[in-house]
């Protein structure tokens, strides 16, 4: 009897992509032929100095952005061959976010802030938030569903955006610096809830950040420079030093 | 996705009290002032809306309103009995005269003489007397609301009123108060005194001709426009039915006095303080929320479904507002009843009143909702 080998078939691939800003004098080259690949049940971090791109990639791979050419696609899904309202859908069903700094909707609680996409995708309000619910347990928030972000310490707030990010089941997850508002304690426990509630069932995460102190939790770790990832490694420890 | 676009409004306190305090004061200055317009409008005619038997209105052929006192020979009245369609004609003399009151006071007043026999004309309610005392000798009767304004007794030190009984002189004639009348308020200035035709034509200055209006009614199955046609046509006179001449005499008011531009201006200005106070609370409040917007928006939320979200904001704010706008126009028409302000909100006031808020709320939301539809889900990545 053998053990089966973990799928690892490609959820992101990116091959050539350019990305420009403004034109002219003002012209900016945020991604000069980026090629990266994240397979599934992978956590990949990108990582890199300010203004190297970074961002820009993720908002390439979330379809919230689009390049100029080269290839980006998305479980085999090409942004760029779909129409605005397909693309849209498409980044409703598949994508989920977490941002650095939560972009919670202030007058919402918790709970429904968590039920958003799932709002989105059209589901009936009440199911939504008790589905919300329910998911705000997996991050340890059980019990502040009717909290409102005013009323929750920062680390609770990212894990309301974690539970947001995971409650319609997305394929990939998306992160800007996770962690970078957080002490460390709370940046550590925010990773830990990341890697056992959203990675697995096929799914990859991305995560941008500067925060070297959660690189451990990395599976491949991309270091890009000047619109170009010009690395890729499985460990924290074979990144170059800047 | 609706109840999180009335959660977000609401939940900003002082923008959404911002909002519809913008939305009332336009609405408030809208309806109110176009209220007031009506009112005096209304005013305008409500003495020939008073008198309720004619159906037709006879003048001579130069008289636009119905105080624009032109007179005719009494001979007219006879050529309206004879138009085809005619079932009676009264005459009716009104012109200006001077009276002296018991404690001296002189004033200026309008007379009006009712046809003797018939009394067709006459005021419908009376708070002393009743019409038919104006049979009696030198009888008239004078308007409530007089009493305490242009027939008040300043000189008098016991501060009384006129009241039945007492003495009046009319052009150097001896009159008698036989009756209180009440009347719905008119635009026209100076006391109206009713009394009968023949004791007008007695104490009014002489002319050579003395009949004012010959009230007439159509014949049983006769259309009062048909026969007002033909008196016209007949007897070279102005013909008017209730309708027309109340028509007529609110139009020269409307072009004579001013009263609409007035009244434009501060209903314009309503408008546009309303919307430029909701248009830039709108507009401020999109902003603060644009980077939620964006989230929404980069979450999968399509701009169609952004968008239904900004009109039910708007059309939340816009009801609220324009409810609480009208109803304290209401209760400010309400309070002032008895007053002197003209106020009267006819269906169509609270109809033009939406359409005006609902044009505010538009120009508020529309640049709000460009921006909105503008903004790239991108954004949210940036800090």
């Amino acid at each position: 009897m053998t053990l089966a080998e973990p799928q690892t078939t490609l959820a992101v691939r990116c091959n050539d992509v350019v990305k420009t800003y403004g034109s002219g004098n003002s012209k900016v080259t945020a991604l000069r032929g980026v090629d990266l690949d994240v397979r599934t049940n992978e956590l990949m971090m990108l990582v890199g100095p300010s203004g190297c791109g970074k961002t820009t990639l993720i908002s390439v791979i979330a379809g919230i952005l689009d390049q100029d050419s080269g290839e980006c696609e998305v479980f085999n899904h090409d942004f760029k061959h779909m129409s605005a309202g397909e693309k849209t859908r498409y980044r409703g069903q598949t994508v989920g976010f977490v941002f650095q700094a939560f972009n919670l909707l202030p007058t919402l609680t918790a709970a429904e802030n968590a039920s958003i996409p799932l709002l989105i995708n059209g589901m009936k309000r009440k199911e939504a938030v008790e589905r919300a619910q329910a998911t705000l347990s997996r991050v340890g928030l059980g019990d502040r569903g009717h909290s409102l972000p005013a009323q929750l310490s920062g680390g609770q707030q990212q894990r309301v955006a974690i539970a947001r990010a995971l409650i319609h089941g997305p394929k990939l997850i998306v992160c800007d610096e996770p962690t970078s508002a957080l002490d460390a304690t709370t940046g550590h426990k925010v990773m830990e809830i990341l890697r056992e509630v959203a990675l697995g069932e096929d799914r990859a995460l991305i995560i941008v950040t500067h925060d070297s102190r959660i690189f451990e939790f990395a599976d491949r770790i991309a270091q890009m420079n000047d619109g170009q990832i010009v690395k890729v490694v499985d460990s924290h420890m074979e990144l170059d030093k800047h | 996705m609706l109840m999180i676009a009335l959660k977000m409004l609401i939940g900003d306190r002082a923008k959404y009290i911002a909002l519809v305090a913008g939305i009332a004061f336009a609405a408030l200055l809208i309806t109110q002032q176009a209220s007031i317009f009506a009112g005096f409008t209304r005013r305008a005619g409500s003495w020939i809306r008073g008198v309720n038997y004619p159906d037709i209105w006879v003048t001579d052929q130069t008289m636009e309103f119905s105080d624009d006192l032109k007179h005719m020979s009494d001979m007219k009245l006879h050529r309206v009995r004879g138009v085809q369609g005619v079932a009676w004609a009264v005459p009716m003399f009104k012109g200006i005269i001077q009276v002296r009151l018991p404690d001296g006071t002189q004033k200026t007043v309008r007379l009006l003489g009712l046809d003797d026999a018939t009394l067709i004309g006459g005021p419908p309610e009376y708070v002393a007397g009743e019409l038919k005392d104006l049979r009696q000798d030198a009888a008239v009767l004078v308007n409530q609301a007089d009493l305490v304004k242009d027939l008040s007794l300043p000189r008098d030190p016991s501060g009384r009123k006129l009241g039945v009984g007492d003495r009046i002189v009319i052009n150097d004639n001896q009159a008698r108060i036989v009756g209180i009348y009440r009347s719905p308020k008119e635009f026209f200035w100076g006391s109206l005194i009713y009394t009968t035709y023949s004791r007008a034509l007695a104490w009014a200055p002489k002319e050579r001709n003395r009949l004012t209006y010959v009230l007439a009614k159509a014949a049983p199955g006769e259309d009062p426009t048909t026969v007002a046609r033909r008196i016209e046509a007949q007897t070279g006179l102005l013909a008017r039915t209730n309708a027309e001449f109340d028509r007529a005499t609110i139009m020269w008011m409307i072009n004579n006095t001013g009263i609409l531009p007035n009244f434009g201006i501060t209903i314009a200005l309503g408008f546009v303080i309303g919307a430029l106070v909701a248009g830039q609370t709108f507009y401020s409040f999109v902003l603060d929320n644009l980077r939620s917007f964006a989230v929404l928006k980069a979450m999968g939320l399509s701009n169609k479904r952004v968008l239904m979200m900004l009109v039910l904001q708007v059309v939340i704010v816009g009801s609220v507002g324009y409810g609480l706008g009208l109803g304290l126009a209401s209760v400010v028409g309400y309070t002032m009843r008895d007053t002197e302000i003209a106020f009267f909100m006819p269906w169509v006031i609270p109809v033009f009143g939406a359409v005006g808020v609902l044009v505010c709320c538009m120009l508020a939301g529309v640049l709000g909702m460009i921006r909105v539809l503008r903004v790239e889900p991108a954004v949210v990545f940036k800090n």
